[in-house]
């Protein structure tokens, strides 16, 4: 009873008891149902609501050889990957501007500016890119009525292009702010000391910023990737037939078809892709970074 | 530098296009999405006055968004106190797994704990959004809090103790009057998720939608659109509003304690 007493009264003890509530509301709501998303996997539906919960690959057997299904992931993996090249491209110069060409006091400001679409709501701005890039949408009837186009373009119509369009819009965001704050921690004056060594300009940034900005960008690149991989929104709205992706699967399977355990399956997949993914690039990430700082 | 803020510019443009299109149509009066605009209305705004089912789901999403926000910022207290203030083991880890849902896909929280409900017998609605909607905020309100507690001279709850305060007293009086804005700050920027979320509510809500479950299902009907951009509108000019509020609390508690960790994230 002394030495439980003596542990709560402990730093370690009190942390533990403080963090307790929240751990325990994650645990609860969050590890225990992936860990159901997992078991469900194995299972087979019989009913509305009934299970056999006789252990079977068999809906990874289906999911991995229907080539809908691989079509699907395939496909998500291409979009969640170029739409993650594309943001993480555009939003480094906006990163660099902000933490090397911004004066300190307005930087705040540049950052609040470029997260506040962040916060209005995500289904929206999705809805909004459907009514620009729809048939007869606000780009086509705007260009055909300022007479640069006769026909309406159609290689933004519902398709895989329009989704990349608009996730690419959705995240920037994301990507901006890891890539800021790991600029913003850059010693400035190792930056001089390779200028006073006699590196140019590009050299620097090559040799010396690229190197210390890695972390930033591996942040952004996961922020970016993890998420848009599982979008659902954005697919069925602007996507088409030709553009969904897995998560509208994933909806499918649990909502109208009622096959919980081949939507679990599916959602399974696509975490340990995605995880395998995610782990491999901070590898390369760290590593790309170490060797380029060390090396003189 | 110059062409880089001449790109910055074009940058911000970009970002903000889509949400300025929103009032553009919100008060046109054609019944198309498209150029030329018609004439100025406020017709798409009186008819969202008719929408009784819309009401509904207003006050169903007010009713989530509030709880949520509560929830996850206690919560997010808890947690940031112990991140902030003590060290014990498997903190990284622990920390690490509550942040989690940050950048979880959401359809994978949403179909998770679908799978949990109906598997326990029981039926969705609006609680079991406010479960998923809670677990989604915590992280955010952990970043903003995690900043201001950061931020606090220990040594004023020390001389707090020295004075013969007990921990909750000390919490209470020192504390807590610290960290307020952050406090404030947080439950507005989870309130605000909570409004704007989909996935999780389109999985979990049940027979009552919230706004944006209704909002997805008006898009289905053309001859709803310019309502959908006007109730868009509302809910975009809302949503700013209560951000740049958050921003403003953020920072006068930064200035408070003295430190300006820099944005929500």
């Amino acid at each position: 009873m002394e030495k439980l007493r003596r542990l709560i009264r402990s730093e370690a003890g009190t942390g533990v008891m403080l963090i307790s509530p929240t751990a325990l509301y994650a645990v609860l709501m969050l590890a225990v149902p992936l860990l159901a998303v997992l078991v469900i996997s194995f299972w087979t539906q019989t009913g509305v609501r009934d299970f056999d919960t006789a252990f079977t690959l068999a809906n990874y057997k289906e999911a991995l050889t229907d080539p809908l299904y691989r079509q699907l992931m395939l496909r998500s993996l291409m979009v969640s990957g170029l739409v993650t090249l594309i943001t993480v491209l555009l939003a480094f110069p906006i990163a660099y501007f902000v933490s090397f060409g911004v004066k300190p006091e307005h930087k705040s400001l540049w950052i609040f500016l470029i997260t506040i679409p962040f916060w209005t709501s995500y289904l929206i701005r999705v809805f909004l890119w459907k009514v620009i890039l729809g048939y007869n949408g606000v780009l086509n009837s705007g260009l055909q009525a300022v007479g640069l186009i006769e026909e309406p373009l159609s290689f933004i119509l519902y398709n895989v292009n329009a989704v990349i369009i608009t996730l690419a819009h959705a995240y920037a965001p994301f990507a901006i702010l890891p890539i800021f704050v790991a600029l913003e921690k850059i010693d400035r004056s190792l930056l001089e000391a390779s200028r006073d060594l006699g590196e140019n300009r590009a050299m620097t940034f090559l040799r010396v910023t690229l190197p210390l900005a890695a972390p930033g960008v591996v942040a952004a690149v996961l922020i970016v990737f993890i998420p848009t991989i599982g979008d659902y929104v954005t697919p069925r709205l602007v996507g088409g037939p030709g553009g969904l992706m897995i998560a509208n699967m994933i909806q499918t399977q649990f909502l109208r078809l009622n096959n919980a355990p081949l939507g679990a399956t599916l959602a399974v997949i696509a975490m340990l892709i995605v995880a395998v993914i995610a782990i491999v690039f901070v590898i390369l990430g760290n590593r790309a970074a170490g060797q380029k700082g060390a090396r003189r | 530098m110059k062409s880089l803020k001449t790109y910055a510019v074009f940058y911000l443009i970009f970002l903000y296009a889509p949400i300025f299109l929103l009032p553009l149509f919100a008060f046109n009066s054609s019944t198309v999405i498209a150029f030329p605009l018609e004439s100025f209305t406020t017709e798409w705004f009186t008819e969202l006055l008719t929408l009784s089912e819309m009401h509904g789901a207003l006050l169903n999403s007010l009713k989530i968004a509030v709880t949520s926000a509560v929830l996850a910022t206690i919560l997010g207290i808890f947690a940031a106190m112990a991140a902030t203030r003590y060290r014990f083991p498997g903190q990284k880890g622990i920390m690490g797994f509550i942040m989690l849902p940050l950048v979880l896909p959401e359809i994978i929280v949403a179909v998770s704990l679908l799978i949990v409900i109906l598997r326990m017998g029981f039926s969705t609605g609006a609680w079991s959004v406010i479960v998923g909607h809670t677990l989604i905020c915590t992280p955010f309100a952990i970043a903003i809090l995690q900043s201001a507690f950061s931020a606090l001279d220990p040594s004023l709850e020390e001389a707090a103790y020295d004075l013969g305060e007990t921990p909750v007293s000390t919490f209470r009086l020192v504390t807590l009057p610290l960290v307020m804005p952050g406090i404030i700050s947080a439950l507005l920027i989870s309130f605000t998720i909570s409004m704007d979320e989909f996935i999780i509510a389109f999985f979990l809500t049940g027979a009552e939608p919230t706004l944006p479950v209704y909002l997805f299902s008006m898009m289905r009907f053309p001859k709803l659109l310019p309502a959908v951009m006007a109730l868009g509108t509302i809910l975009v000019v809302l949503s700013v509003l209560l951000i740049v509020i958050a921003e403003f609390f953020r920072r006068r508690g930064a200035k408070r304690t003295g430190s300006d960790a820099g944005g929500f994230l």
